[in-house]
């Protein structure tokens, strides 16, 4: 086992530094370290999403990310959206749309939305679907989350 | 005279109020079972057998108990010292099976030994540090070969692998005469047909993934002898029943709770051997320990869902008239039988009438042992089976007579009058209109306009299909006659100091929005703002009593009982408020609940806050005669019968012609679920359930090697829908109120994943008609596409 390694991560805009060992998989520092329990690990294989946080501004799978890739990087995670109490669009996409059933996939769910959003601010329904299509859901079918998608881009298109 | 002014409240329930639980959910704030964190808390592994069938001669446990910050390392043999084999839940003869394995491995991904560390990656390497020694033994995987002489068997007690066997259904029409009898009744109605359509399909194994692994948390406290159970389950009740049988403890030493929990779809039913285990050493080493399942883990390890072969015969008269049904039918159950394994299988044949005035159904089940995962109950659970046996063979015979598939059915269908119907095999089906949601189906899809709009995208060389199905299910699960863990529900409604309401139920949700549905009914019962409303449920700490959620019975069960206890808690509310309003001549009779108050009924000056009732009742002076202090009533709900949802799926599907690859093009639902609390939410479990059924008709399979390894053990390869493999689905719905609760609700989990497999594949075959295709195996794979269109001249 390799000797732990220092990081120091701006992590939802709070400087945050720790001693990790470098197998750690950010996911795990996120949610262990950081107690930033929001962002899920659903298969360990990058294939389901649940774990998608944004590093640099670009989505990222976390279960298949090294803590000590994230040195010196920027990470938005699920708890980083709502700003001063307000909830971020896709947020309120997601809750007036029922976006969302069980809710373990929501958070990577949103967070792929929103880099979807920021370079496409006005998808079609079939663009939304392709690209998301990186995050697995079970309960929905999907077609509330489209539609809490869509909702969102309107919303965020009028601010 | 004066009126009171104050905010009128909406009623609430049939509108489309959004979540309650939203807001933690969209956050990130929410608390699943691996957000758990407790002082000293140690993390489990478990090293799982990597070969499908063999005795185990050794295990070296010296390397793992060898690692700094190891605290325990156990062999199954050892294990077994403390904890016996786990028990099931249906009455069919099982053999034994442990946690974790004492000397043989009957399927990859067995347990073999256990270990706790302090660190959930230290858990792992000491858990992979473990070397076992096996005898390895062939594997059985075929189900049909697993019944050949000479076949090894996988439990030494159970000849030619087999499990259960029997022939049931009868040629009755009630529960008396629908009995085992000999076959002369459904041979003479094939004798009587004028056209006999035979067919094998496999309703194949899926994994029921649920985003959210599983995963346990235990806290044994041996101070005051008592153990916290954590765990991503349906139902906390059960395992807090079962937890303490297996530890020798009561159920009052026992609390579990379900927290927030990813989702189930039948697969967080069964209580598996790693809660126990989990509880078990952490009694043994006084510590708080996790263990949270890898994707991996769960294809192996979780229980899997389907796995029937059907041998289905139709028998009809040449005008269309459908004569009998017989089946044969073979399960391949797995190694072992889990919490209700056995019984899934059985609910096939039972709704093998369908919605058909059939005069005989009948049929053979065996299932069988094979050196796989257990199954268990996957959404649908025995229906989605029966529904696509039967609705794929209806299609084929719609296209043997050359009839309009939705024709054929009207023909057949029991009549609206006729409910409730007692059917052949035995259930009464509560109530039913069939002939108004085909024609809702038929007329939201444009079913006249789909075949022409095929018939166009053939002639332009296309290979375009259109389907349908018509299902109905058994579910609402109720009474305990029917349900082997009992069949009610139980509910209790506080009315709290200041009148806000705390209710509790037993039916604990894991994505059905329970804490919304359940508030809306309390909202307009008690006329009060929903925002007064908490639903507490998932903590046998809280909630007293309950059985869980499955077979699309919180609604049916759960809502029912928590009407029953708002009931007892307005009444004697209404006591109170009597009392408080003795000297307007007022009885508790004359009043109703309306915008926060209680008032006489047509005497709105008469009146009191719900506030100032509620208080009244915690500091009762002088106390009302006959009535004891506070407002907390509960109450138990057992229906007299189950109920039965159906509906009327309509598809069309294009295949390419170079690739084989399948596209949904359109998907028309019509369901109908009784009466409707939110139809948001109703959508979204429609949706839900669409998306499952067909991604077992196109996508899902869980496939093992001729040596029993599993060829599917990640979503690498096993293929799950995805948004962009779906199309936008159309709903509807039609309201037949089941009289079978006061709700007047049927349950609606399951219904999209029973009616739309069939309905997609009869859409596959008729685009594949032109080839000579009669049947297509789930799922639909290009490579098995591609084929049909080669082998048939579809250059």
């Amino acid at each position: 086992m390799s000797d732990p390694v220092p990081i120091t991560v701006q992590v939802n805009g709070r400087r945050r530094r720790a001693v990790v060992e470098p197998r750690l998989l950010l996911a795990h520092f996120l949610r262990e370290d950081l107690n930033l329990t929001g962002t899920h690990v659903g298969c360990d294989t990058s294939q389901c999403g649940a774990c998608t946080v944004l590093i640099d501004g670009q989505s990222v799978k976390s279960c298949t990310t090294f803590a000590v890739q994230a040195d010196g990087a920027e990470v938005t995670t699920i708890e980083g959206l709502a700003q001063n109490g307000e909830l971020h669009p896709l947020q309120e996409g997601f809750w007036e749309e029922h976006g969302l059933q069980c809710g373990y996939c929501t958070p990577g769910m949103i967070i792929s939305a929103l880099d979807l959003l920021q370079n496409n601010p006005d998808p079609s329904d079939e663009e939304i679907r392709a690209g998301i299509s990186g995050n697995l859901c079970r309960c929905t079918g999907y077609q509330h989350i489209v539609n809490s998608i869509r909702a969102a881009a309107e919303r965020m298109a009028q601010q | 005279m004066s009126t009171q002014v104050g905010p009128v409240l909406p009623k609430l329930i049939g509108e489309r109020v959004r979540r309650r639980e939203d807001p933690r959910l969209i956050q990130g704030l929410a608390t699943y079972v691996d957000d758990v964190k407790l002082p000293g808390m140690l993390y489990m592994a478990l090293k799982r057998s990597d070969i499908a069938h063999g005795n185990i001669r050794s295990i070296d446990t010296s390397a793992a108990e060898a690692m700094e910050g190891v605290e325990l390392v156990l062999t199954g043999a050892q294990l077994a010292e403390h904890l016996g084999p786990m028990p099931i839940g249906t009455p069919f003869p099982a053999p034994d099976h442990h946690s974790v394995a004492t000397d043989r491995v009957r399927y990859v991904g067995e347990p073999v030994a256990v270990v706790v560390a302090e660190d959930r990656y230290l858990a792992r390497d000491a858990a992979d540090a473990i070397a076992v020694d096996f005898e390895e033994l062939p594997a059985v995987v075929d189900p049909e070969a697993a019944m050949a002489e000479g076949t090894t068997l996988i439990h030494d007690d159970f000849e030619r692998n087999v499990a259960v066997e029997g022939v049931y259904g009868g040629t009755g029409v009630n529960a008396e005469t629908a009995q085992p009898e000999d076959d002369s009744a459904v041979d003479a109605a094939f004798a009587e047909a004028d056209v006999v359509i035979k067919q094998r399909m496999l309703n194949q194994r899926l994994a029921p993934n649920a985003m959210e692994p599983r995963g346990v948390v235990a806290h044994y406290e041996p101070g005051r002898d008592y153990i916290t159970v954590w765990s991503a389950t349906q139902n906390p009740h059960i395992l807090r029943t079962l937890v303490a049988g297996m530890l020798g403890m009561g159920e009052h030493q026992v609390r579990a709770i379900a927290p927030e929990v990813g989702g189930g779809f039948g697969c967080k039913i069964n209580i598996y051997g790693e809660e126990y285990t989990a509880a078990a050493v952490s009694k043994m080493t006084g510590a708080p320990v996790k263990w949270i399942e890898d994707r991996t883990e769960a294809f192996l390890a979780t229980t899997h869902g389907r796995d029937l072969l059907g041998d289905i015969e139709i028998a009809a008269k040449s005008d269309g008239q459908i004569l009998a049904i017989r089946a044969n039918l073979l399960a391949d159950i797995g190694a072992y039988q889990v919490l209700l394994t056995a019984i899934i299988p059985t609910l096939t044949g039972l709704m093998m009438n369908g919605v058909y005035k059939i005069g005989v159904v009948r049929h053979g089940l065996t299932e069988v042992y094979t050196n796989k995962t257990p199954t268990d109950a996957y959404r649908g659970a025995g229906r989605p089976e029966a529904l696509y046996f039967l609705e794929r063979i209806v299609d084929m015979l719609a296209r043997e007579l050359e009839m309009d598939p939705a024709e054929l059915r009207r023909m057949n269908f029991m009549p609206a009058e006729e409910f409730p119907y007692p059917t052949v095999t035995g259930l009464v089906y509560d109530s039913g209109n069939y002939v108004a949601t085909l024609d809702k189906a038929l007329e939201v899809a444009d079913w006249q306009g789909m075949l022409a709009e095929r018939d166009r995208a053939r002639a332009e060389g296309r290979i375009v299909g259109v389907g349908m199905s018509f299902y109905v299910e058994v579910c609402g699960l109720g009474p305990s006659s029917t349900v082997p863990v009992g069949g009610w529900e139980h509910s209790g409604v506080t009315i709290e100091r200041g009148g806000k309401i705390t209710a509790t139920t037993g039916s604990s949700p894991h994505g059905q929005g329970n804490e919304t549905t359940f508030a809306q009914m309390l909202a307009d019962h008690f006329s009060v703002p929903i925002e007064d409303i908490t639903i507490l449920h998932g903590d046998t700490g809280i909630v007293k009593q309950g059985i869980g959620t499955f077979g699309s019975r919180s609604q049916a069960v759960g809502g029912a009982a928590l009407n029953l206890a708002a009931g007892k808690a307005s009444d004697k509310m209404k006591q109170f408020a009597a009392a408080l309003l003795s000297d307007q001549e007022v009885s508790a009779e004359d009043l109703e609940f309306v915008d926060g108050r209680i008032q006489a009924i047509g005497r709105p000056e008469v009146s009191k806050t719900f506030a100032e009732v509620a208080d009244f009742a915690y500091i009762p002076v002088p106390l009302p005669p006959g009535l004891e202090p506070g407002l907390s009533e509960e109450a138990f709900f057992e229906p007299e019968n189950n109920t039965y949802p159906f509906g009327c799926h309509i598809s069309m599907i294009e295949i390419d012609r170079e690739t084989g690859e399948a596209k949904l093009l359109k998907l028309v639902a019509v369901d109908d679920c009784g009466n409707v609390i939110n139809p948001l939410i109703v959508e979204g479990q429609v949706h839900g359930g669409l998306a499952q059924g067909i991604g077992q008709a196109m996508f899902e399979e869980v496939v093992f090697d001729q040596d029993g390894q599993p060829l599917t053990a990640s979503f690498m390869d096993y293929v799950m829908p995805r948004a962009a493999d779906l199309p936008h689905f159309e709903l509807e719905r039609t309201v037949t109120p089941t009289p079978v609760n006061p709700l007047g609700a049927k349950g609606v989990g399951e219904a999209g994943t029973i009616g739309v497999s069939p309905c997609v594949i009869n859409a596959a075959v008729d685009a594949l008609a032109p080839y000579g295709v009669k049947h297509i195996d789930m799922p639909l794979r290009p490579e098995r596409l591609w084929r049909l269109i080669q082998e048939n001249g579809g250059q």
